[in-house]
């Protein structure tokens, strides 16, 4: 199978900052990729630009094999519902309780009966982890942990091939996170997922990723799995890597 | 190219086959289908159910797939499952072991009458809670006079911008246009007496008294008392109004004060700007439907509105300014929640902003002509 994104020759420019500059990245299908880098370094905005939120200066994105530049609207859409976001705060609509936060996608994209579209609604929050009566809670009724797996089960609504997650422990205390992280393997064991994370939290990057990118100086400086970007010299790297924290979340595993 | 999802079933060999793509996007109809073939199978025996052909199969295919195997074996029919490839077969076990059997709780309705009580005692309370806020300002205030030091000038100066400089345009041009539309109205009737003078009359009294200040009270709470409600709600939600109260600035000396101060000083200039706006627009219609020189307009305008009417009308302004900035500004702190609570609170400050400056005005008329001024 070809790899669900590849990204080539990427420039982003804001006026005359430029903070990607021939960037190139491959994700493998069936792998978590972890996203990390200085602030600022544009992961964030790597991200939105694979997930069509915002078009790069130049370069070219392919999703599943597809120039996102060459694509029309529709087929642009039709590409979305072939993935799902997470984003950081959650961002899941507050005048609707969770299941009609998952079931939105539903009901937007395909023709199921409002009957199955609810069941389906919530075997997705089910999956996630959620317990039963959280369905008819409001967002903002509900602690951070469980908006993370909210979120992540409206993502996964319209079972996406690939899921894409914006620093899904951020925030979180350490038991909920480790939640978070077994919830993103098991996803990827059950679904077959394909997931690309953007995430500073160390633990949960040597936890649950196979392969990390790290972005500096304006490229991906590399790609490899934690243990082995980990040995890099490059001092960006070592500097995030063999910092006490860096160290301190290596000698955990 | 994959093909809708499908189900056959074959009496003979006592076999049901999957086919197509049981995805979310492809499953429309199936549910449908799955129940009239639960009527057509038969109540017991065995039956084989063929996966082999099935091309594709995610967590809502396998949820409609499971429910139906469900209802088969509830009726005491033996599935068996075969030749389905091992993803697929987890991915059953999966849903199987995930899906949900309780009953869902239906989304809670309140009877009428429950819900009536509940949105009078809401009333109630957001009362106590506006006379509150009305307290803490009123302090606030009181110490603002007492420090006059601690005054958030450049906030003033920039509310005063934002709420009335920024705002003559679109007052100048309402208020205009009321002018001309009374002048229209009242010539063609004040021709047939032959009292076309009197048209100075009816436009600058009119205007003066009550038409400018409802028309700028009513501009400003639509464009700046539903600022203020949302801002200010925005901040709570962002939690910016409880990082200013651990800094250890009042919100209500940073947000509400150079507010409402601002709005008192805009308002009543605002009303005078729509006084003039109005007026020239009745002397324009003046002039282009009775002939009347603009000279003579302008001469006849003391004769029509005494300066106590002049004064009668400008001193509501001031009152609305209040109302406007004090609805704005509690509607903006009483949000809790997100996007959704912003939204209503802002409506609701300008819905509550408007209806209390009518309510007002008419307040005044009836105070006014119980004084006989």
């Amino acid at each position: 199978m070809n790899a669900p994104i590849r990204v080539r020759g990427l420039r982003t420019c804001f006026g005359r900052k430029c903070i990607h500059e021939g960037l190139g990245l491959e994700v493998r299908q069936g792998e978590v990729l972890g996203i990390m880098g200085g602030s600022g370094a544009g992961k964030t905005v790597l991200l939105h630009e694979m997930i069509m939120l915002r078009r790069p200066t130049a370069g070219c994105i392919e999703l599943f094999g597809q120039d996102l530049e060459r694509l029309s609207p529709g087929a642009l859409n039709e590409l979305r519902k072939r993935m799902g976001v997470m984003f950081q705060q959650g961002a899941l609509l507050s005048s609707m309780d969770l299941l009609d936060n998952c079931a939105l996608p539903l009901r937007e994209h395909t023709r199921l009966t409002p009957g199955v579209v609810r069941e389906v609604a919530r075997l997705k929050l089910a999956l996630v982890g959620l317990p039963v009566d959280a369905a008819r809670k409001f967002p903002r009724e509900i602690s951070g942990g469980m908006l993370k797996r909210a979120a992540v089960a409206r993502a996964l609504a319209l079972d996406p091939e690939l899921l894409f997650l914006d620093e899904p422990t951020a925030g979180l205390d350490p038991v909920s996170a480790e939640g978070i992280d077994r919830l993103i393997l098991d996803l990827k064991r059950d679904l077959g997922l394909t997931v690309v994370m953007v995430s500073h939290d160390l633990d949960s990057l040597w936890r649950v990723t196979d392969r990390v990118a790290f972005l500096g100086e304006r490229r991906v400086l590399a790609v490899a799995p934690m243990a082995e970007l980990a040995g890099n010299e490059h001092p960006a790297i070592t500097a995030f890597l063999r910092g006490p924290r860096g160290r301190h979340a290596r000698a955990c595993r | 190219m994959q093909g809708q999802a499908g189900i056959d079933y074959i009496p003979a060999e006592d076999r049901l086959v999957l086919s197509g793509g049981w995805d979310t996007c492809r499953l429309d109809g199936l549910d449908r289908r799955l129940e009239a073939l639960q009527a057509e199978l038969p109540a017991s025996g065995a039956m084989r159910v063929d996966g082999a052909r099935l091309e594709r199969l995610d967590t809502a295919g396998a949820l409609l797939l499971q429910r139906f195997l469900d209802g088969c074996r509830g009726r005491g029919l033996d599935c068996r499952l075969e030749g389905l490839s091992e993803t697929h077969r987890g991915l059953l076990e999966l849903v199987r072991r995930r899906c949900p059997r309780e009953p869902l709780e239906r989304a809670p309705v309140e009877p009428a009458l429950a819900a009536l009580g509940r949105s009078v005692w809401t009333g109630v309370g957001e009362f106590g809670h506006l006379l509150g806020f009305l307290g803490q300002l009123t302090g606030r205030l009181a110490a603002t006079l007492i420090h006059p030091g601690r005054f958030r000038a450049r906030a003033f100066l920039k509310e005063l911008y934002a709420g009335g400089v920024a705002a003559l345009p679109i007052v100048g041009l309402l208020s205009l246009l009321i002018g001309v539309v009374v002048a229209y109205q009242g010539a063609v009737q004040l021709r047939r007496y032959g009292a076309d003078i009197f048209i100075v009359d009816l436009v600058t009294l009119s205007s003066v008294r009550e038409l400018a200040p409802l028309i700028a009270a009513i501009i400003v709470a639509g464009r700046t008392g539903s600022a203020y409600a949302a801002q200010i709600g925005t901040m709570v939600v962002t939690e910016e109004v409880n990082a200013l109260r651990t800094i250890g600035i009042p919100p209500m000396d940073l947000l509400v004060l150079p507010k409402l101060l601002a709005l008192f000083l805009a308002l009543p200039l605002l009303t005078l700007f729509a006084d003039l706006a109005s007026v020239l627009g009745g002397m324009f219609m003046a002039e282009a439907l009775l002939d009347i020189d603009p000279r003579v307009f302008v001469e006849r305008i003391p004769q029509a509105v005494s300066e106590r009417s002049y004064l009668l009308g400008l001193s509501k302004a001031p009152v609305f300014a209040g109302i406007i900035a004090v609805v704005g500004c509690f509607q903006g702190f009483r949000v809790a929640g997100g996007a959704d609570a912003v939204g209503r609170r802002t409506t609701v400050a300008v819905v509550h902003s408007i209806f209390l400056v009518i309510l007002t005005d008419g307040l005044f008329s009836v105070l006014f002509s119980w004084l006989g001024i």
